[in-house]
C-alpha cells in the first residue's frame, strides 16, 4: 500500500476539516458586525459588540466568577490531584486497582448528574454556599484530567532517582520538590491548562449550581442567547477563542502542541 | 530508620497521599449520586413506582427513545468521518500532521456553547444557509432547520467529530507500516488492506472512540437546549427542567438514575467487549 491515501480519503477530510473550521470562522465574522441582528458575512466592521460585552454586568460578574472558580478548582485539583497520581505510580503494587478508577468517575458519570447530585445532597442538604459548592463540582470535574497527565508524566519517571536521593540522606518531603516535582513540571503546566480550560468551559454541572447573583460565563449566555440575538455572545465567544489561541501558544512553547493529542 | 522504611513500604503512605483525592470523589460525588439514585427507591408509592410513572409517560420514554437514537446517530457519523480522517492524518507528512492535529485540538478546547451557538447563526430561520438558499433561489421561503433532529445531529456530530479524530489517529499511528505493506506486497489491492488489514486493527480504537461519543452525546445538554430546544427535548433537558422548572425532585432523580446506569453499563459492556478482542489493550 502506497504511502498516500487515496484521493477520496483526502476529499472526505478536508471536507470535515472545513465543516470544523467555518462555524467558528462565522462566529468571528458575527462579531466583528455593525448590525443589531446576527448575520455573516459582516456587515460594517466595528468592535462595539466587543464593548457591550463589559457593559452588560452580567458578563462582567461571570467573567470574574469565573475566572475565581476555574482557577481556585485547577489549584485545588492540582492540589490533591499530585499527590494522588505521585501514590498511584510510587505505590503501584500496594494500592488496589480501583483507586486509580475512582479518580476516573467523575468524567464517568454523566456531568449533569453530578450538578444534580451535588445540588440536591450537597446544596440543598447541607445549605452550602453557592460558590463553595460550584468550586467542588468543578474541582472534581477537573480532577480526571489532573490524575491523568500527572500519572503519564510519571509515568516516564525513574523513581530509583529518588532512592538515591533519599538514601544518600535526603528528606522525603524535601526529595519530591527537588527531584520529582521538576521532572514532571511539564506534565502540571499541561494539567493545568486543561484543567483551567475544561473548567471555563463547563456547562452541565455549573447549570446547577447557580444562584442569586452567582453564575459563570457559559450559563450566562445561553440565558442571554435565549433572550437575545444579538453579535454580544458572538463577541463573547470570540473573546474565548482568543483566551484557547493565547493558552495554546503557551503550550506550544513550553511543550509543543502534540502533547495535548496524548 | 526502621519506622521509615516501614512507612515508604506499607503502601500506607500510598493511601495517605491519595486520601484527600479519595475523600472529595466518595463524599462530593459517589455519595450524592448514590444518595439520589437510593432516593427514587424509597417512594411512598412503592419501590419502583418512579419508574412505573416514568414508563408509563408517553412523552418520557419518547424522550429517552429520542436520546438514543440521536446519540447512536451521532457515534456512526462520528465513527465513519473520524475514521477516514484519522487515516488521512495519520498518513500525513511531519508538519502537516501537527498542524492538523491542531486544527482538530482547537474546537476541542473552544467551549460547547460556542460551538452550539456556532450552529444556531448558521441554521436559524434568518442564518447564513437560509440567506444563501434564498439568495441562490434554491428555496423561496426560509426553511426550518432549528428545533429539528437533524440540527440537534448536526450540532453533536460538530461536536465529537474533532475528539474521535484525536483518539483513532493514536491508534492507527500505533499499527505498524510493516503489516500493511506486507498485506500490498502480497498483493492486496489498497482497498482490500483498508477493509481487511487496517479495519480490523483499529477495532479496539473504534470501540473506545465510539463509546466516548456515545456516551458524551447521551448526556449533552447544551448543544439540545439550544438547537434542539422543547421540541427535541432529551433527557438532560429534560432532567434540568424536571428540577429546576417543575421542581420534581423525584422525577428529576429517576432521570438521572435512568442516565447514569445506561452509560456505566455501555462503559463496562464495550470496555469489556474491546478487552476481549484486543488481549494487548490495556
Amino acid at each position: 500500500m502506497s504511502d498516500r491515501p487515496h484521493p477520496f480519503l483526502i476529499v472526505v477530510a478536508g471536507l470535515v476539516y472545513l465543516f470544523l473550521m467555518l462555524p467558528l470562522v462565522i462566529v468571528v465574522g458575527a462579531a466583528l458586525s455593525d448590525t443589531t441582528y446576527l448575520t455573516f458575512p459582516p456587515q460594517g466592521l466595528s468592535l462595539r459588540w466587543f464593548e457591550n460585552i463589559f457593559e452588560i454586568s452580567a458578563f462582567r460578574r461571570t467573567i470574574v466568577t469565573s475566572l475565581q472558580i476555574a482557577f481556585l478548582g485547577t489549584m485545588i485539583a492540582l492540589l490533591i490531584g499530585i499527590p494522588a497520581a505521585y501514590a498511584l505510580n510510587r505505590f503501584r503494587i500496594e494500592l488496589p486497582k480501583w483507586l486509580g478508577t475512582l479518580f476516573v468517575l467523575p468524567i464517568l458519570v454523566p456531568e449533569i448528574v453530578f450538578g444534580f447530585a451535588l445540588l440536591k445532597s450537597f446544596t440543598v442538604g447541607t445549605g452550602a454556599p453557592i460558590f463553595l459548592s460550584l468550586l467542588i463540582g468543578h474541582t472534581l470535574i477537573v480532577l480526571p484530567y489532573v490524575v491523568r497527565v500527572i500519572s503519564a508524566s510519571l509515568a516516564s519517571f525513574d523513581f530509583s532517582v529518588e532512592e538515591a536521593a533519599i538514601s544518600l540522606g535526603s528528606a522525603p518531603v524535601k526529595t519530591f520538590f527537588t527531584i520529582v516535582l521538576p521532572n514532571i513540571r511539564a506534565g502540571v503546566i499541561a494539567a493545568f491548562i486543561l484543567a483551567f480550560i475544561t473548567s471555563l468551559n463547563d456547562v452541565s454541572v455549573s447549570l446547577f449550581l447557580t444562584g442569586p447573583g452567582i453564575s459563570t460565563l457559559p450559563i450566562q449566555i445561553l440565558a442571554h442567547v435565549e433572550q437575545f440575538f444579538d453579535p454580544t455572545v458572538a463577541s463573547v465567544s470570540v473573546l474565548l477563542m482568543f483566551l484557547t489561541v493565547a493558552v495554546m501558544a503557551v503550550v506550544e512553547r513550553t511543550l509543543g502542541l502534540t502533547f495535548l493529542a496524548k | 530508620m526502621t519506622s521509615r522504611r516501614f512507612w515508604r513500604r506499607s503502601g500506607a503512605t500510598g493511601w495517605a497521599l491519595s486520601a484527600p483525592a479519595t475523600l472529595a470523589v466518595i463524599g462530593f460525588l459517589l455519595i450524592p449520586i448514590g444518595a439520589v439514585i437510593a432516593g427514587t427507591f424509597m417512594d411512598p408509592r412503592g419501590v419502583f413506582a418512579p419508574y412505573i410513572s416514568y414508563f408509563n409517560s408517553g412523552f418520557r420514554t419518547t424522550v429517552l427513545f429520542r436520546t438514543l437514537q440521536i446519540a447512536a446517530i451521532t457515534t456512526i457519523i462520528s465513527l465513519i468521518f473520524g475514521f477516514m480522517t484519522a487515516y488521512v492524518v495519520s498518513r500525513a507528512p511531519g508538519k502537516l500532521k501537527s498542524l492538523l492535529i491542531v486544527a482538530a485540538v482547537f474546537p476541542l478546547l473552544t467551549g460547547v456553547v460556542v460551538r452550539a451557538f456556532a450552529w444556531l447563526i448558521i441554521l436559524g430561520r434568518n442564518g447564513i444557509l437560509n440567506q444563501t438558499l434564498l439568495g441562490l433561489g434554491i428555496t423561496s421561503e426560509p426553511l426550518e432547520m432549528l428545533y429539528t433532529q437533524g440540527a440537534v445531529i448536526i450540532g453533536m456530530v460538530y461536536l465529537f467529530v474533532p475528539l474521535m479524530v484525536l483518539s483513532l489517529v493514536g491508534v492507527l499511528e500505533n499499527i505498524p507500516k510493516d503489516v500493511l505493506q506486507a498485506s500490498s506486497s502480497l498483493g492486496a489491492s489498497p482497498l482490500a488492506t483498508f477493509w481487511q488489514v487496517l479495519l480490523p486493527l483499529a477495532v479496539p480504537g473504534l470501540i473506545v472512540g465510539a463509546v466516548l461519543v456515545f456516551t458524551g452525546s447521551f448526556t449533552a445538554y447544551a448543544t439540545p437546549q439550544l438547537l434542539g430546544g422543547e421540541r427535541q427535548t432529551v433527557l438532560a433537558t429534560l432532567l434540568h427542567q424536571r428540577a429546576m422548572v417543575s421542581f420534581d425532585w423525584v422525577g428529576a432523580s429517576t432521570i438521572a438514575a435512568i442516565m447514569t446506569v445506561i452509560t456505566i453499563t455501555i462503559v463496562l459492556a464495550m470496555s469489556h467487549i474491546a478487552r476481549r478482542i484486543n488481549p494487548m489493550a490495556t
